[in-house]
């Protein structure tokens, strides 16, 4: 371990090889957090099933292959399809439990989240799968950094999304409307909103953009049944950090956090790289909630 | 008599708003003293800094001679201070009385000492002071089912059942069936006289303070604007110009 | 007959008939042993979930830290210690116990300010993190986890033998349970979990109250995972030891299902989840999972209250 730590600090360009790669990892989860502090915000819900959207667009871009179609198809087919399916999720179970306890929430979103990562694992197996997207690498430095191009088209893909998110909440109508619906559900309702349309808009929406990001994850990275849980949490992490409405942020946190977790995969290994993720959360949790026990004030 | 409670200079900003600036306020040994103010004077913000719901950021704030400006609001509610809220907080899912069980004085005890059953001590004063708030057939309902001004009259109750020396009431009379009002202006009184709890009432209804309250302590715009007896504040020409809106 | 005797009356009835159970079951049906040791166990997870989710409000879904960590300290203590099996066992019962409380008095004063949920997404995160640890830490055998030493008596008597320690834990920890809910702590910990900010106010120490609630389940659910790791002989880091996806899931499930904050409900709860489970999931034929995460969402969406508390409910509507 201190072996690699010093290795990292020796041997510049293996930092930023292994920086950069978390970098652009990052931009990923940024994309599924979006949806995340989407639905947060607008519903007020903790969407515990967030990675298995995740995983499951990646798995229609790795069917889509299979079947023929070009790799950088399936990122629309899987933004499409995990639309519909966000769609679908809310209309059977989500909207029932919308005004409910939060704690409601989370234990059904939960189980939506065991349920399909359960579904994935029976229909497609549990084999961790990768699709090439065809695209090649970037060598810099003589080879030492290593960047794929389809990493880097990630990385543009997170951020363009992140922009049009921005444009379509602070312009569009039904960007307005969730926009309202969040701020003051009654009032939105009161002012003719259809509030349960809006909601089911946003849960949608939030499937895409996971499906979008699934479908980077499978051309980029690897995909498997159970990878969902540590999607949730690293976009639940970025969103406690960045805060619900704040898009700049999200990007930000999620960068940040893809380069934090390589280089502890790097100095830890990669078998704890994901006690890592999970551990990180609770310290960012414990740590935010000493803060504010210093204020005075408690995270609700 | 001598002074229980002593806000010395509170000032305290929320972001960049004043909500209470540069206040003194004494309450004295046995009195009932009165808060009153237009709305978002800092009434409820300088009952938060006095329970150590938030910190002050200047100033500070003495209890029995001892500061409790840095206490957060267990330690401050163990030295004898308490308050109700304008909203009314109690414990939903229990019955009154399991209310006032939790609520007595040897509740503050040590994690350890809490595993004995309820006394049965405790549990007749309990009955005796949910008789006094006139709750006592609805010691065995879930205090959640209660109406609004039933959950006050409980909330007070269970205050009493902690056997304060000082106690800060937020708006008692808010939201209580105008008929009934007269009877808890006189529980008020008692809890005073009978049970020597010093009161510090933030209330809107000018009747029921002017009667209530030995001395009253006006507040407009997060700084204190008058104070005296009831007959001094009400002739005070600018206590009706803040409530009027002209100042 | 009037409220007050006759729920004691029946508690009584239900306490007799589950303790001629726990005593005389396994000599009756020695085939079931082993399934009746695990029905104790659930009985243990349910008990020891509610005492925070239902009584206290606070829904952890890492509980199952505590029995992971009594799996590891009984494999590791029999392992190093080079005891005799049973006084080998006794050390690690001891050594989970108390590293479980350890654990929980650790993670409970950092964790334990953390509200709603942050806290239920923050111990999900705990547990995942330390079954994540254990697969990778070598001196617990990381992936390929730990094999317990084999029980030294005869055929049979091994079975036996786990029935009756965890029906002997599972009585215990429900009698404590039921006399602490009895006493002023069981109010505090109503009060905490109906308005914490009102409790803080009113005096009381939250903080050791929390910490001490969460001990005692910890407490429990150690020795638990000490003698769930020798009756199942071998302990892996994800699917036994911190089964998240299983065990520590079934607690919150079960808890709800009978009715959580409620006397008999996790009881109740434990019984009907363990027993459809073994009557009826060899017949999903490896869709088990599937059907574990369509039951916890049907549950939650349509049966929140639980059984005890449509059980009230129904007794409300007929009183009124």
């Amino acid at each position: 371990m201190l072996d690699n730590l010093s290795l990292f600090f020796q041997y510049p360009p293996l930092a930023a090889d292994v920086i950069l790669n978390g970098l652009l990892i990052g931009a990923i989860f940024a994309l599924a957090a979006y949806g995340m502090a989407l639905v947060w915000g607008v519903l007020n819900i903790v969407n515990v099933v967030q990675g298995e959207l995740v995983v499951l667009g990646g798995y229609v871009t790795f069917l889509a292959v299979q079947a023929g179609l070009p790799p950088l198809l399936g990122l629309p087919l899987s933004a499409a399809v995990m639309f519909c399916l966000g769609w679908l999720i809310y209309r059977a179970i989500v909207f029932r439990v919308v005004d409910k306890d939060i704690f409601i929430s989370i234990l059904a979103t939960f189980g939506l989240s065991i349920l399909f990562q359960q579904l994935a694992n029976a229909m497609f197996g549990s084999d961790v799968r990768t699709v090439d997207a065809g695209l090649g690498s970037l060598h810099l430095l003589d080879g030492t950094v290593t960047l794929a191009y389809v990493k880097l088209l990630a990385f543009v893909l997170a951020l363009g999304a992140g922009g049009a998110l921005w444009l379509f909440l602070r312009h569009a109508r039904l960007g307005q409307a969730i926009r309202a619906t969040a701020q003051n559900p009654r009032a939105a309702r009161i002012l003719g909103i259809d509030t349960n349309r809006v909601y089911a808009m946003t849960y949608a929406l939030n499937g895409a953009l996971c499906g979008a990001a699934g479908s980077l994850a499978v051309m980029a990275w690897t995909i498997h049944p159970y990878i969902g849980l540590p999607y949730t949490v690293r976009s639940f992490m970025v969103v406690v950090v960045a805060g619900v409405g704040n898009v700049a942020g999200v990007v930000a946190a999620g960068l940040g956090l893809g380069a934090l977790e390589n280089v502890a995969g790097f100095v830890f290994g990669v078998e704890f790289q994901i006690a890592f993720v999970f551990a990180l959360m609770v310290v960012i949790l414990v740590w935010r909630n000493a803060m504010a026990a210093r204020k005075r004030s408690y995270l609700e | 008599m001598s002074a229980l409670l002593e806000v010395k200079n509170v000032t305290k900003r929320f972001g960049g708003v004043v909500a209470n600036r540069d206040v003194s306020l004494t309450v004295r040994q046995g009195e009932i003293a009165g808060l009153i103010g237009p709305n978002g004077s800092g009434k409820t913000t300088l009952f938060g800094s006095i329970t150590g719901a938030h910190a002050v950021d200047e100033g500070d704030i003495f209890f029995e001679g001892g500061s409790i400006a840095h206490l957060r609001p267990a330690p401050i509610a163990r030295l004898g201070l308490l308050r109700t809220w304008q909203q009314t907080r109690i414990y939903g899912e229990m019955t009154c009385a399991e209310n006032m069980a939790i609520s007595a004085r040897e509740a503050h005890g040590h994690v350890f000492s809490l595993l004995r059953p309820v006394p049965a001590a405790t549990r007749r004063k309990g009955d005796d002071l949910l008789a006094f708030v006139g709750l006592h057939e609805k010691k065995d309902d879930k205090a959640g089912s209660l109406s609004f001004g039933q959950q006050k009259l409980l909330e007070f109750a269970m205050a009493l059942m902690n056997e304060p020396k000082l106690l800060l009431l937020d708006e008692p009379t808010a939201g209580i069936n105008p008929t009934l009002i007269n009877g808890l202006i006189d529980r008020l009184r008692r809890a005073n006289t009978e049970l020597g709890v010093t009161l510090l009432v933030i209330e809107h209804n000018m009747r029921v303070i002017m009667n209530l309250a030995h001395r009253i302590t006006c507040l407009a715009h997060g700084e204190v604007l008058a104070e005296g007896t009831p007959n001094e504040v009400r002739d005070d020409r600018r206590v009706l110009d803040a409530y009027l809106g002209v100042a | 007959m009037s409220r007050a005797t006759f729920p004691r009356l029946s508690d009584w009835h239900i306490a007799a008939v589950l303790a001629l159970f726990g005593l005389a079951g396994p000599f009756l049906l020695p085939t079931l042993a082993t399934q009746i040791a695990f029905l104790w166990l659930m009985v243990v997870f349910a008990l020891t979930w509610d005492m925070l989710g239902g009584r206290m409000g606070y829904n952890s879904f890492g509980n199952i830290v505590f029995f992971g960590i009594g799996c590891y300290a009984a494999a590791v203590i029999q392992r190093d210690a080079g005891l005799p099996y049973f006084e080998g066992l006794a050390l690690g019962l001891v050594a989970g116990a108390v590293l479980s409380v350890l654990a929980a008095i650790v993670f409970g004063a950092a964790m334990l300010g953390i509200r709603g949920h942050y806290f239920a997404i923050g111990t999900l995160g705990l547990g995942i993190a330390a079954g994540e640890i254990a697969a990778g830490w070598d001196y617990v055998g990381a992936g390929s986890g730990m094999a317990l030493p084999l029980y030294p008596g005869e055929l049979g008597e091994r079975e036996l033998f786990f029935c009756y320690s965890l029906f002997a834990l599972a009585a215990c920890c429900f009698l404590l349970f039921r006399w602490i809910y009895s006493t002023r702590f069981g109010l505090a910990l109503n009060a905490i979990r109906d308005d914490q900010d009102k409790a803080d106010a009113m005096g009381l120490r939250t903080t050791p109250i929390k910490i001490v609630a969460w001990s005692l389940s910890a407490f429990f659910l150690g020795i638990s995972g000490g003698l769930a790791a020798n009756m199942i002989g071998f302990i892996d880091p994800r699917d036994v030891a911190f089964a998240g996806a299983t065990y520590g899931v079934w607690m919150v499930l079960m808890t709800i299902l009978g009715g959580k904050g409620t006397l008999w409900g996790p009881v109740l709860g434990a019984f009907i989840f363990h027993v459809t489970q073994e009557l009826f999931w060899t017949w999903l034929l490896g869709w088990q999972r599937v059907a574990l995460g369509l039951l916890i969402v049907l549950i939650v969406v349509f049966f929140p209250q639980g059984i005890m508390g449509w059980l009230a409910e129904r007794r409300a509507r007929t009183a009124s």
